[in-house]
């Protein structure tokens, strides 16, 4: 479908007007809806990216002594409220940085937080480590649970180790 | 077919009718999405890194592997391309709308790579730094998605995509998280449109964890009664779970569409034969044509292919006419900038010559 008023790019933005009860679909490219939006006063249409920050877990207060202190990935810069306009993160690192509270938002989109895909043959040593490093704290926490304290020591152990080659090999990954 | 002749054909080879359900399936696609470890996102980052991550690219393609697999390729900027072929490549689905529009990457800086059959691309510096696609005619889901493994099975020999061994590969969006793979088909539903059912169809398919969009626009009034089914989630599931999933739902709905025809042809068959020879008909004789009615006619006229109610036609020549009939292929090939009326001549004068030889003894 081509944009109605320029006729000239695909329309990718949709408004529905409705003026005396009569309902009109608007179909425009992003630039004339830009237009559109100044010269009529529409509100922004509804676009995932507005959406995407709203999925956000809170702040825990815990995290920031300062109060109202936002938080910024320190490898590209980008900020909260970056996130919040685009709904794109800006490096590899972000998600580091907004870790947690990106939890819930995949949750909500994906219903998981594991990866469970294909893995890059050079990530694939650090890729299992890690998988074993998790699967061992999981029964540790399953055996502290259980009072077993001997077993759970064992694991405290294991998982110390693999934590040490995991760091020589370059860090745990997200 | 190299880039700089793929933006003056109207046929792409995934137009070959030659494949599987193509009375329902246009198509069937995979993308994945990837990033460079160490440099920012292409939205985040300065000129100067997204030419290095276009450097980075084109020196991959050079691996002797890559080039064994998938022939000898360039990357072309996007700067290099008229706007309208840029367009072109859109109407012909090589490439998103978005990578022509974002303005946040410099045109110079934005990187284009399609292997000579045209099922392979790879866009550099979209949304991600790269874009690596696959595009098959037909329900080829598997086969789609295999080819844009291995694609990224050799590019990653050379480059160090960003993968995180909790979340998967790391992607500017976080809808693309995970395996970064967004698998998707193309659908031709007319039957359902006429019964009124492909609402609650699509409605459902969208309860399973589908989205469902209608082709140019995202809302379901499609244009050409085309819709398009993909994944939603990209994080938790395996891509051959993905792709199974899309497959065997994409399954549901042909057999759903092809009912639909059924019972056309059982209650209707002088009102449904009607229409789509109506729609032939006008089509080899008009003289005018606006894009939305050439839309509209050539779904019905496809609709007659599939049913058998229209001889003569194949599926490749629809496709290839719902390029040529979109206004980007006619300021192309007119080489100008047309009015309105212009474009509607055009569009009637060239759906008439293809449609000249065409003997429709049903
Ligand atoms: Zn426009
Ligand atoms: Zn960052």
């Amino acid at each position: 479908m081509l944009c109605e008023r320029c006729k000239q790019h695909p329309a990718s933005v949709h408004y529905t007007e409705v003026i005396n009860n009569q309902k009109r679909q608007m179909n425009l490219c992003e630039a004339c809806a830009r237009e559109a939006q100044k010269a009529f006063g529409l509100g922004p249409a509804l676009n995932l990216q507005n959406f995407l920050a709203g999925l956000m877990g809170p702040v825990i207060a815990a995290e920031t002594p300062g109060g109202k202190q936002r938080l910024k990935c320190e490898s590209c810069g980008l900020t909260e409220e970056m996130f919040g306009e685009q709904g794109l993160l800006g490096c590899a690192d972000c998600y580091r940085y907004f870790g947690d509270r990106l939890q819930p938002l995949f949750r909500r989109i994906h219903g998981s937080v594991r990866h469970t895909g294909k893995v890059p043959q050079r990530s694939r040593k650090n890729y299992l480590l890690v998988q074993e490093v998790d699967r061992l704290r999981a029964e540790l926490h399953d055996a502290v649970e259980k009072e077993e304290f001997e077993r759970a020591a064992e694991l405290r152990d294991e998982i110390r180790k693999l934590e040490e080659r995991l760091g020589r090999r370059g860090g745990m990954g997200t | 077919m190299s880039l700089k002749e793929a933006v003056h054909n109207p046929y792409s080879p995934w137009m070959d009718h030659a494949a599987p359900e193509t009375d329902v399936v246009i198509s069937s696609r995979a993308r994945l999405a990837r990033n460079l470890a160490n440099f920012s996102f292409p939205h985040q980052m300065s000129p100067e890194a997204a030419e290095q991550v276009v450097h980075a690219v084109a020196l991959a393609l050079r691996d002797p592997e890559f080039s064994a697999r998938f022939g000898e390729v360039e990357l072309v900027r996007l700067a290099e391309l008229a706007p309208v072929e840029r367009w072109m490549l859109v109407e012909k689905h090589l490439i998103s709308p978005g990578f022509v529009t974002a303005e946040r990457t410099g045109h110079q800086h934005k990187g284009l790579v399609l292997s000579a059959d045209e099922r392979l691309s790879i866009m550099v510096n979209e949304e991600d730094h790269l874009r690596i696609q696959s595009l098959y005619p037909g329900l080829q889901l598997a086969a789609a998605a295999r080819l844009a493994d291995e694609a990224d099975g050799l590019l990653e020999k050379t480059l160090d995509f960003a993968f995180s061994d909790r979340i998967g590969y790391l992607t500017a969006c976080p809808t693309n998280v995970g395996t970064g793979l967004r698998a998707s088909v193309m659908l031709h539903l007319p039957a359902l449109v006429l019964l009124g059912r492909v609402k609650d169809i699509l409605t459902a398919v969208t309860r399973l964890g589908l989205t469902v969009r209608g082709l140019f626009g995202e809302g379901t009034e499609s244009a050409g009664h085309l819709f398009q089914l993909s994944n939603q989630v990209t994080l938790g599931h395996s891509e051959a779970d993905i792709v199974n999933n899309l497959e065997s739902i994409t399954r549901q709905v042909i057999d759903q569409e092809r009912t639909a025809r059924e019972q056309l042809q059982k209650q209707m068959p002088v009102v449904i034969r009607d229409r789509v020879s109506r729609a032939f008909g006008i089509l080899r004789h008009a003289y005018v044509l606006s894009s939305e009615e050439a839309m509209r006619l050539l779904s019905d006229v496809r609709l007659g292919v599939g049913m058998g109610l229209l001889k003569g036609l194949t599926p490749r020549l629809l496709s290839e006419l719902m390029v040529k009939t979109r206004s980007t292929y006619l300021v192309k090939t007119s080489g100008r900038q047309l009015s309105p009326p212009e474009r509607g001549e055009l569009r009637a004068t060239l759906v008439r010559q293809a449609l000249q030889g065409v003997k429709n003894n049903s």
